[in-house]
């Protein structure tokens, strides 16, 4: 059985999550091995989610978790002079 | 934040912080401050409305501790608290946008990747530069609210699918259609743009 282009996208996820039934993945790596539009649909889509998984993308704010910790004393602190 | 939780003992660590010591809340919250965050930044895009929800959602998260059922995974409880407190910001000032009816019902067609013959890999030294992070920001951030919340979740915090579904409070099915669609979506936008970014000549065989 030969899968199509699209039905190939709709696996994209799947096959890099490593999701997809043996048999699915099979008939995908097939296509692969010899699509290189589909190919390069993964490549970079593999590329991107590393990308953008980095934590450079988006960075807390200097300062976020003094400020957060500072709020949570000033907040609970008074909690515990009151028990 | 994968693998935090699994060297500390969070429930040990909550009973201690329910029975009185309240000090060791700062150490059980500290894994998650930027997941946190990240969530709130998500639905709010500013910096400085999503530090402010954060830190709501962390108070929030101690005064309701006692309501914290063991059954779930304290990060994802506690990135539904700032979810919650992110969207009910939205719906004061009256911003949440009607987009979520809109998308639900495009769900289930298919989105045509960019087309390209061949990919050059673009290494994460690129992410140096500040116009290709603003680049991969602005792609994640235009993405509609159901498939950039799921997107930040599982691919940029790093969270697995049942606790994505978890955090959103919708199925590990709905959690798989949507990261592909955000995944092809950012792949329709991003890969002609990053295909032009980096093709530095050292990397030429024939060179």
């Amino acid at each position: 059985m030969v899968i199509e282009c699209k039905h190939v996208w709709d696996c994209i996820s799947g096959y890099l999550d490593d999701t997809l039934s043996l048999a699915v993945r099979e008939l995908v790596q097939q296509h692969l091995d010899h699509c290189e539009i589909c190919s390069a649909i993964l490549d970079s889509t593999r590329n991107i989610l590393i990308l953008t998984a980095d934590d450079q993308v988006f960075e807390l704010p200097v300062g976020f978790s003094k400020r957060l910790h500072a709020r949570l004393d000033q907040e609970l602190l008074p909690l515990d002079k009151s028990d | 934040m994968a693998g935090t939780s699994e060297c500390r003992d969070e429930a040990q660590m909550i009973a201690s912080i329910l029975a009185g010591d309240k000090q060791l809340y700062h150490e059980l919250i500290r894994p998650y401050e930027r997941s946190v965050y990240m969530m709130a930044l998500s639905c709010l895009k500013n910096e400085a409305d999503a530090e402010d929800v954060a830190q709501e959602a962390f108070l929030k998260a101690f005064y309701h501790l006692a309501s914290f059922r063991a059954e779930a995974k304290f990060s994802t409880w506690l990135i539904g608290i700032a979810l919650n407190e992110a969207r009910s910001r939205l719906r004061r000032e009256g911003t949440l946008r009607m987009e979520s009816i809109d998308d639900i019902t495009e769900e289930g067609s298919h989105t045509t990747p960019a087309l390209l013959r061949d990919w050059r890999e673009v290494p994460s030294e690129a992410l140096e530069r500040k116009e290709v992070r603003q680049m991969l920001q602005n792609a994640i951030t235009s993405l509609p609210a159901i498939y950039r919340e799921v997107f930040q979740l599982r691919d940029v915090e790093g969270l697995n699918v049942v606790e994505t579904a978890a955090a959103l409070g919708i199925s590990v099915g709905n959690v798989k259609v949507r990261l592909h669609r955000a995944r092809m979506m950012l792949q329709k936008q991003l890969a002609p743009l990053l295909g032009k970014v980096n093709p530095k000549r050292r990397w030429l065989p024939w060179l």
